[in-house]
C-alpha cells in the first residue's frame, strides 16, 4: 500500500488525473439492486462534499438515485457534539427509486457523535465504517458513551469496520508539505475513496473535480487526490473489506434521453432562466439571502450572460419590491425566499395582486414558525401562501414534487403569472432544494411557449369615439388585464394599491365597484386553466392517498410497498394548490376514504375539507425530515383497514 | 454648477439613454385627467406645479418617465402626472423604483415620498437606495407631520411636539434628512422649499442632470396639521435672515446686505455663522458641492437650529460623481457576454456531467 500511495504522490502533478481505477479482481464481488449509504461527521468534516461527489460518481455511472443532505444551521457547530453532526444520505439503484431511503445499508461515522446521532436509523446487519482515531475517551464521553461502543458489544449484529481513517490519511500524505492538521482534513476524501472502491464507482470525475476545485492550490488538490486514491487502495488491499458491490446502471428505469444529476434549487434556477428564454423577457431576481433558498440567488447570479439581473436587496421587502418594479417595467420578475421571508413580503404580494402584474414568489419552505429549523424541511407554508395577506388576495400556488420537477414547476408558475398577470407562489422545500436525482434534459422543442404580448395601443373606445387605453380592461377569457410597460407611447397610466375602478383603473371607493373588483380578482384566479389531477388506481381501490409537493417520493414508495403486499390503494398528487384541478372534487368523492400525508399539521386537509366537504384524514409529521416510506406504508395500511 | 439650460437637454449624460420627445412639450402635457385631491392650500400643489412646469424642459418622451410613490399625502403625486406611475405601499417606493430603474435604463424614474414614508417605515430602503446610487430622483416632501393619518408627529417633528399621539409632547429626536442622506453615502443631496418655485425648479434641474440617486428634501407646508412649520423660511423678512442659499463656487453669505457668513471654527473644525467683517471676509467658506469629502456638506447640514430654523441652508449640499448602480449592473451583463458568449440554454441545462440512455 505504501508504494501505491507514494506513487500517487509522485503523480501529484496531475499527469494521470482522470484515469479510471479498476479493482484488481482478487476479491469477491456481489451484485445488489440498491444501496443506501449515509456519510456522517462533524459539520466541518466535509460530509456534504463527500456525499455530493459520491452522488456525481453514481449519477455518471447511470444508477437512479435520490439524496438527502441533513446538516445543522450553524456553519461550524461545536466539534464532536450531537447537534454538530452533518450527514448525507444517498440511495442508488439499478431500477427507479423515489426516496433517499429509510434505513442506511452503510453508515460511515467519522466520530462518536456521528455514530451516536445516526445509529438509531441503521438496522442490524448493516455495515458501519467508523473512524477509530476519533474514538478517544474524551470524544466518546462528550456524547455520553461511558464505554466504547466499538468494544462494549453494543454494535454486535452490525458489520463493523474499524478504520483509523485519520492516521491512514496522514500517513498517505506524509510526503506532502502539509501540517498534520492540514493532512487530516483530507480524511473525507480517504473515506470517499474507500466507498468508491466498495461500490465500483467511477473515480475520474472526482479527481477532475478536486483538481479544478483547488486549481489555485495545486498542493491541496494533489493531497486530496492522494487521500482519495489511498482510500480506494485501502479497500482493494486490506482484508477487512473482503467484498465489494456492484449496482448496475438503471437502464430500464429511464426513458431514452440525455441525463444529468440535479438538485431542486439548481433545477429551479434553470427553470427560471428557461422561462425567461421561452417568454423572451429579461429575468430579474430580487432576493435577500435566506436558507434554504440562497442557492438560487447564487446560481442565477452566475448567468448574467443570459441577461439575468440579480439584485441582492437590503431586506426581504426590498427584494420583492425591486422584483415588482422590474415586472412593471416588463421583466420576468422573481423573488426567492423561505417562510420567514414570505411573511415579510406579504404586503407586496398583496400589492402585486392589486396591480395584477406577473411575479414569481419562490418559497423554499423550512421548519417554522419564526426562524424555526432553517436547514430542515417542512411544508407548513401552504396556508400562508394561500391566505397570508390582508383582504381578499388570491394567489395561484404551484408545488414541485421532486428535485428535478422544480424545473417544470418554475416554467408552470411562469406560465400562470404571465398569462394571468398575477403573482404566483411556488412552494418548494428544503428537502427538494438540497436533494438531487437524475434529470432527463429536455429537448428545446419540449419546452412550453411562454411569449407574451405587451399592450401596444388603445383598447377602448369612449362614447364620443375617442380611443383610450384602459389598464384594467380585461381579456374576456383569462380576465387578465393588459401589460402596458413604460416606454409605450400613448399608454401612460397610473396604477396603485388603492381600489381601482373597473376598466379605467382610476381610484374608486364606490361600494359596488369594490365588490365587483374583489369578485373579479377571485374569478380570475379560480378560472386559471390547470390540468386535471391524475389518479393512479390500477385495482379500483377504496382508499385514496392525496399528497402535494415533496411528499411525492415517500408516498409513491409507500404505495408501491402496499401494492406489492397485495393491498389496493389509489394515489393522486397535486401540483396546483390554487386553484385546485377542476376534477379534484369528483376524484375525492369516488373514494370511501381519503388520506392526506403532509409535513405539517394538516394544511391541505383543511383546504380539502373546507372546499369539498370530504372527510379527509390527515397523517402528519413535522420533525424536519421527509417521511419514510415504511412508516407511511404502515399508516396507509391502517387507513385501508380502519 | 451643473446643467442650467432651459432648452432641451440632449447633453445631460444621466438621461442619455432616455428617448427624447418628438414634439415640444408644455406643462399641460404633464397634467393627468385626474382631479387633484389634496387639501386646499397644501404645499403639494406648488410642488406639483413646479414639477409639471419643469418636465418639458427635460424634453424626454413622456412615456419614458415614471413616478413611483409610497403612501401618504405626497404619494398621491403620480396620479396627477400624465406619465407612467405607480402608487405603491408604505415606504417601499425606493425599492420598487430600484428594480424598475435597474432593469430599464431607458426610463427617467422619480420617487415621491414624505417624511413618514421615507424616514420611518421606509427608512431602510431610502438609505440603501442612496448608498447604491441607482439612477433615481427622490423628492422627499417634508412637512414634519403625518397628514394622511390626521396629525401624528413624524420622524422629522421637533422634540416636544404636541400631537394626537403625543399629548404631552413627543420624546424622540428628529432626523435631519440632509444629514441622514449624506451619512448614507448619497451622491446628490439638496434642500428646497415648496413656495420658492424658482429655487425648487433649479434644484430639480440639477438633480435631473445628476447621474445616480438624487435626494431632494422639499420643505412643504401642511396647512391642516402643521401650518407654518417653515414660516421662518418663507416670510420675506425673516427668511432673509434665516435662509442660507448655497451656490457652488460662491462664498456662503446671507442676511441683509450679506452681512452674515459661514466660517470654519479653527479650534473645532466645525462651521459657524459670523458677522462678515473686512478682516474675516477672506475666511468665508466657499461652497464646494463637488468636494470628494462629505465633511463640510455634513457640517452645513447641521448649521440650522432645529427649532427656530435659523441658519437653514437650501440648495445643493453635495453633488459628486460616483459609479451608478444600474450602469454597472448593465456593464456586468455585457462583460459576462463578452467573457462567456451569449447564454446557450442547451449547454447550460446539460452542464458538465451527462449520460445518455439509448433505446
Amino acid at each position: 500500500m505504501t508504494s501505491q500511495v507514494s506513487s500517487a504522490a509522485e503523480q501529484a502533478d496531475g499527469t494521470v488525473v482522470g484515469e479510471q481505477r479498476k479493482p484488481a479482481g482478487t476479491k469477491d464481488v456481489r451484485r445488489l439492486d440498491r444501496v443506501i449509504i449515509r456519510f456522517a461527521g462533524d459539520s466541518g468534516d466535509g460530509m456534504q462534499l463527500t456525499g455530493d461527489r459520491f452522488t456525481s460518481e453514481t449519477a455518471s455511472f447511470g444508477n437512479d438515485l435520490s439524496t438527502l443532505p441533513n446538516f445543522p444551521a450553524e456553519i461550524r457547530a461545536p466539534a464532536g457534539t450531537l447537534p454538530g453532526v452533518s450527514s448525507f444520505q444517498l440511495h442508488f439503484a439499478d431500477h427507479d427509486i423515489l426516496t433517499p431511503g429509510d434505513a442506511p445499508n452503510v453508515l460511515v461515522a467519522m466520530n462518536p457523535a456521528a455514530l451516536k446521532a445516526n445509529i438509531g436509523d441503521v438496522p442490524r446487519g448493516a455495515e458501519i465504517i467508523v473512524n477509530t482515531d476519533e474514538f478517544t475517551k474524551r470524544a466518546m464521553q462528550k456524547v455520553g458513551y461511558d464505554a466504547s461502543p466499538l468494544e462494549d458489544g453494543s454494535l454486535d449484529g452490525y458489520h463493523l469496520h474499524p478504520v483509523p481513517l485519520t492516521t491512514l490519511t496522514v500517513e498517505a500524505l506524509k510526503d506532502f508539505d502539509l501540517t498534520r492538521k492540514e493532512a487530516e482534513r483530507s480524511k473525507n476524501m480517504f473515506a470517499l475513496g474507500l466507498l468508491s472502491w466498495m461500490y465500483h464507482r467511477p473515480t475520474e470525475g472526482t479527481e477532475k473535480f478536486l483538481k479544478s476545485k483547488f486549481a489555485k492550490k495545486p498542493d491541496i488538490a494533489a493531497a486530496n487526490i492522494a487521500a482519495f486514491r489511498a482510500g480506494w487502495n485501502f479497500g482493494e488491499t486490506t482484508e477487512d473489506f473482503a467484498v465489494s458491490y456492484e449496482v448496475a446502471p438503471a437502464v430500464k428505469a429511464f426513458p431514452v434521453g440525455t441525463y444529468r444529476n440535479i438538485s431542486g434549487n439548481l433545477a429551479l434556477a434553470y427553470g427560471l432562466i428557461t422561462a425567461s428564454r421561452q417568454a423572451d423577457l429579461p429575468l430579474f431576481l430580487g432576493s435577500y439571502p435566506i436558507t434554504p433558498a440562497s442557492d438560487i440567488l447564487h446560481e442565477l447570479s452566475k448567468h448574467k450572460n443570459f441577461g439575468v439581473r440579480t439584485f441582492q436587496a437590503e431586506d426581504e421587502i426590498a427584494g420583492i419590491g425591486a422584483a415588482l418594479g422590474a415586472a412593471f417595467g416588463g421583466s420576468l420578475a422573481v423573488t426567492t425566499t423561505s417562510g420567514p421571508g414570505v411573511a415579510l413580503k406579504s404586503e407586496t404580494i398583496g400589492l402585486a395582486v392589486s396591480l395584477e402584474l406577473p411575479l414569481l414568489v419562490v418559497d423554499i419552505q423550512r421548519g417554522g414558525p419564526s426562524t424555526g429549523l432553517p436547514t430542515k424541511t417542512e411544508q407548513a407554508d401552504l396556508l400562508q401562501a394561500m391566505f397570508g395577506r390582508n383582504g381578499e388576495a388570491p394567489v395561484p400556488i404551484v408545488a414541485p414534487r421532486t428535485p428535478a420537477d422544480c424545473f417544470d414547476a418554475a416554467l408552470e408558475a411562469a406560465r400562470i403569472a404571465l398569462t394571468y398577470r398575477t403573482p404566483v407562489m411556488l412552494l418548494s422545500d428544503g428537502y427538494l432544494a438540497n436533494g438531487s436525482e437524475p434529470w432527463r434534459i429536455p429537448e428545446p422543442d419540449e419546452l412550453p411557449e411562454l411569449t407574451v404580448q405587451f399592450a401596444q395601443g388603445p383598447n377602448h373606445t369612449l362614447e364620443d369615439g375617442t380611443e383610450v387605453f384602459w389598464p384594467y380592461k380585461r381579456d374576456p377569457q383569462t380576465l387578465a388585464r393588459p401589460w402596458a410597460i413604460p416606454g409605450t407611447p400613448g399608454l401612460e397610466h397610473r396604477i396603485g394599491g388603492i381600489e381601482k375602478e373597473d376598466g379605467t383603473g382610476n381610484i374608486s371607493y364606490a361600494p359596488a365597484n369594490h365588490d365587483f373588483m374583489v369578485r373579479t380578482r377571485q374569478a380570475k384566479i379560480d378560472g386559471i386553466d390547470v390540468p386535471d389531477v391524475e389518479v393512479d388506481d390500477p385495482h379500483e381501490a377504496r382508499t385514496l392517498v392525496l399528497g402535494w409537493g415533496s411528499t411525492y417520493g415517500p408516498i409513491t414508495a409507500a404505495v408501491r410497498r402496499l401494492r406489492a403486499a397485495g393491498e389496493s390503494i389509489a394515489q393522486a398528487h397535486l401540483r396546483h394548490l390554487n386553484p385546485f384541478p377542476k376534477n379534484l372534487g369528483t376524484v375525492l368523492k369516488a373514494y370511501d376514504k381519503v388520506v392526506i400525508p403532509e409535513m405539517n399539521l394538516g394544511q391541505l386537509a383543511t383546504l380539502i375539507r373546507a372546499r369539498y366537504l370530504v372527510d379527509a384524514h390527515s397523517y402528519n409529521q413535522v420533525n424536519g425530515m421527509p417521511f419514510k416510506a415504511e412508516q407511511l406504508a404502515a399508516a396507509l395500511k391502517e387507513a385501508i383497514d380502519g | 454648477m451643473a446643467e442650467t439650460s432651459t432648452e432641451g437637454t440632449g447633453t445631460i449624460e444621466a438621461l442619455s439613454l432616455v428617448p427624447k420627445a418628438e414634439a415640444r412639450q408644455s406643462m399641460k402635457d404633464f397634467k393627468s385627467d385626474q382631479e387633484v385631491r389634496w387639501c386646499p392650500g397644501c404645499g403639494d400643489y406648488a410642488i406639483l406645479a413646479a414639477v409639471q412646469g419643469f418636465m418639458p424642459e427635460l424634453g424626454l418622451a413622456r412615456e419614458n418617465i415614471v413616478f413611483v410613490s409610497g403612501i401618504g399625502c405626497s404619494s398621491r403625486f403620480p396620479y396627477y402626472m400624465n406619465t407612467y406611475g405607480m402608487h405603491s405601499i408604505h415606504g417601499r417606493a425606493p425599492a420598487i423604483a430600484t428594480g424598475l430603474a435597474s432593469s430599464r435604463r431607458d426610463l427617467s424614474v422619480w420617487v415621491v415620498t414624505g417624511d413618514g414614508d421615507a424616514l420611518s417605515i421606509g427608512g431602510n430602503h431610502l438609505i440603501h437606495a442612496l448608498r447604491r446610487n441607482v439612477n433615481l430622483k427622490i423628492l422627499l416632501f417634508n412637512n414634519r407631520i403625518y397628514g394622511l393619518t390626521k396629525g401624528q408627529y413624524s420622524p422629522t417633528s421637533e422634540v416636544g411636539k404636541i400631537t394626537k399621539s403625543t399629548p404631552m409632547g413627543s420624546l424622540d429626536a428628529p432626523f435631519n434628512p440632509v444629514s441622514l442622506a449624506i451619512g448614507a453615502e448619497a451622491s446628490f443631496v439638496a434642500r428646497t422649499i415648496d413656495s420658492d418655485r424658482k429655487h425648487l425648479t433649479e434644484v430639480l434641474r440639477q438633480a435631473a442632470a445628476h447621474p445616480g440617486t438624487a435626494l431632494i428634501e422639499i420643505y412643504q407646508n401642511c396647512n391642516i396639521f402643521n401650518d407654518g412649520a417653515f414660516e421662518a423660511l418663507k416670510d420675506k423678512k425673516s427668511a432673509e435672515e434665516a435662509v442660507i442659499r448655497l451656490e457652488h463656487g460662491q462664498p456662503i453669505r446671507f442676511g441683509s446686505d450679506l452681512a452674515k457668513g459661514v466660517v470654519r471654527d479653527r479650534a473645532t473644525g466645525d462651521l459657524k455663522v459670523v458677522a462678515v467683517t473686512p478682516e474675516n471676509e477672506s475666511e468665508i467658506l466657499v461652497h464646494d458641492a463637488h468636494s470628494a469629502s462629505a465633511t463640510t456638506a455634513f457640517a452645513l447640514s447641521r448649521l440650522a437650529d432645529p427649532d427656530t430654523l435659523h441658519n437653514t441652508p437650501i440648495g445643493v449640499f453635495r453633488a459628486v460623481e460616483r459609479p451608478v448602480y444600474d450602469t454597472q449592473m448593465a456593464e456586468q451583463l455585457d462583460t459576462a457576454i463578452e467573457q462567456h458568449g451569449k447564454g446557450d440554454l442547451a449547454a447550460l441545462l446539460a452542464g458538465g456531467d451527462t449520460w445518455t440512455v439509448v433505446g
